[in-house]
């Protein structure tokens, strides 16, 4: 069975095609990170999740998974998110909480004293 | 605050600090950056969806994330940037006028000025929708600062108008915090977004993305109650008959960006009427001498490692106009053929050495197509696309050695060429 994939690693948006079942080939990815994108894409898809958690003073802090989490738990991913309230200070790479989805940990993306 | 800088950036987003980053390695070191709000990374600090960066730093970073290593960078090297000022007026004589709510209003001189004030939303008000005027009608930008930095979801039934990044990355956003995306629409042919977000933004949620489609009314008395949607033919007329009724009670336009140049159309700095920017040599200096300009301010950009890159020149050749003074223009116009939308710079100064990289954006889809850089009947350089489209940006990179001996009007075209 053929797939056809837009790779979305990097802007350059590389339009791949995965063939096989057991082995798969892929073509058209122009780097390293497309091959693996798209082997990832037809066995279990992933996906960065980013959003935002309100700290107990009620300012803001940008928050991602260090990792891609399953495309199929994001919203899981998200209700946790929501459900944390940090105190300040924070600082950027901080680990809000760890093993969100698998191994993926939850990581804050700003300074906020 | 003193009275005189040898250099102020107005605008302390990623073009101002990377800027500002490179022209004090360069050497000049009294440097001031006026910007607006009440911290700098500019527009970055809403964007918290991850894709910044991978040219630059090899990695994928969130838009806070990648202003705060220039934020780091600029504190490191001491750079004093000054928050909550907003610039007013700006002179042809480097004037900088300003106020905020320490100083008042004030006046400084500088030696040579960086635009950095970066872009704005097209409004609504701009595109004629019939219907009443109710809540629930927001930009892409202002419900992506509501959600992201205020914490508050606009609404729970959402349909966007154009396709554009911010527009597609609202989709997943919102989609995430539980409202559902009914639709977006297109009125072009094609989006204006980046393969990768309808890819990751649209189909990862099922939101149906309609091409050749507008909204041709918006219903609801105090707050929005639905739209309708129609096809539009080919002179973007809606087809009658082809109307869709969505119920929603929120309407995102993502319908463009648009420089923020009200400042230096008053400094008397020549706009480009493509652009909406000022018009610029490739050491980013205007038509004013000591001006220069960086970032959206001067083209709208959808990645901001080119942001820095460009911004990087501009306090590169700042500091160097700094330091030995002013090049004369010894100008060569850049032109281009109908299928390329614009090319930046605009002008070429035979005065000043190096390479040259231009930045511009295709009018449509275009594939198996060649770019040609020529001057006169010399070919500068050439580089051949699978696929063009016009929601990304295009570059070609001209060396010194051709750049040095040209000596007629540049012309950048597309040419596509024929199936093998
Ligand atoms: C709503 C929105 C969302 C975007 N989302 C994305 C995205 O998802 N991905 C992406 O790659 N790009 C995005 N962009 C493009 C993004 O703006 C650029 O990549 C980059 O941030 C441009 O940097 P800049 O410094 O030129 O402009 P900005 O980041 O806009 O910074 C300009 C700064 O100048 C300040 N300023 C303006 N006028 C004055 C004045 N008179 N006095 C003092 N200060 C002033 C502003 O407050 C601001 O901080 C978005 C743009 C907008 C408008
Ligand atoms: S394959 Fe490589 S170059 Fe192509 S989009 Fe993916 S990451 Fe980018």
């Amino acid at each position: 069975m053929n797939r056809e994939l837009t790779c979305i690693e990097c802007p350059m948006g590389c339009l791949i095609t995965v063939e096989g079942e057991d082995t798969l080939t892929v073509r058209g990815n122009r780097c390293p990170r497309g091959a693996i994108y798209a082997k990832n894409e037809v066995t279990c898809p992933r996906r960065v999740v980013t959003s935002t958690v309100r700290l107990q003073d009620g300012r803001m802090l940008p928050v991602k998974t260090n990792q891609p989490v399953r495309k199929s738990e994001m919203f899981a991913v998200i209700e946790k998110i929501n459900a944390l309230h940090p105190a300040a200070p924070v600082h950027c790479g901080d680990i809000l909480l760890y093993n969100i989805d698998e191994d993926a940990a939850l990581v804050a993306c700003d300074n906020i004293e | 605050m003193k009275n005189t800088y040898d250099l102020i950036i107005v605008g302390g987003g990623p073009a101002g600090l990377a800027a500002a980053i490179a022209a004090y390695d360069c050497g000049v070191t009294d440097i001031l950056i006026l910007e607006r709000e009440d911290r700098p990374g500019g527009i970055l600090n809403q964007c918290i969806h991850n894709g910044f960066g991978l040219t630059r730093f090899k990695e994928s970073l969130t838009g806070p994330e990648y202003a705060g290593r220039f934020i780091a960078e600029a504190a490191k090297r001491n750079i004093p940037l000054s928050a909550g000022t907003t610039v007013l007026s700006i002179s042809p004589k480097k004037e900088v006028t300003a106020i905020n709510d320490r100083d008042g209003i004030f006046t400084v001189q500088a030696k040579a000025v960086i635009l950095a004030m970066g872009c704005r939303e097209r409004s609504r008000g701009a595109l004629n929708i019939p219907g009443t005027r109710p809540a629930g009608i927001y930009s892409a930008g202002t419900a992506q600062k509501y959600v992201n930095c205020k914490g508050y979801l606009p609404g729970k039934d959402v349909v966007i108008l154009g396709s554009g990044d911010i527009g597609l990355i609202m989709a997943r956003r919102m989609t995430l915090e539980g409202a559902k995306v009914h639709a977006v629409c297109e009125i072009m042919p094609y989006s204006s977004g980046l393969r990768r977000n309808i890819e990751q933004c649209l189909h990862d949620f099922n939101i149906p993305l309609y091409l050749n489609h507008t909204i041709t009314k918006i219903e609801g008395k105090d707050r929005v109650t639905g739209v309708v949607v129609s096809e539009v033919d080919e002179q973007k007329k809606p087809i009658a008959g082809t109307e869709m009724h969505f119920d929603c009670d929120t309407v995102l336009f993502s319908v463009g960006l648009i420089p923020e140049n009200e400042l230096t159309q008053e400094a008397g700095i020549a706009l480009s009427p493509r652009t909406k920017g000022a018009i610029v040599r490739q050491n980013r200096e205007t038509s004013v001498h000591g001006i220069f300009a960086c970032g959206n301010v001067l083209q709208v950009h959808d990645l901001v490692d080119f942001v820095s890159e460009e911004s990087e020149i501009a306090g590169k050749y700042a500091a160097e106009y700094i330091l030995k003074g002013e090049v004369p223009f010894d100008d060569i116009p850049v032109s281009h053929s109908g299928n390329i939308n614009y090319v930046l710079p605009q002008v070429i100064n035979r005065n000043i050495g190096g390479n040259v990289k231009f930045f511009f954006r295709v009018s449509n889809t275009f594939r198996n197509c060649v770019f040609r850089v020529r001057s006169g009947n010399k070919l500068l350089c050439e580089k051949k696309k699978r696929i063009a489209v016009p929601g990304e940006m295009e570059t070609l990179l001209v060396p010194a050695a051709k750049i040095a001996d040209v000596t007629e009007p540049i012309e950048i075209t597309l040419e596509v060429q024929p199936n093998e």
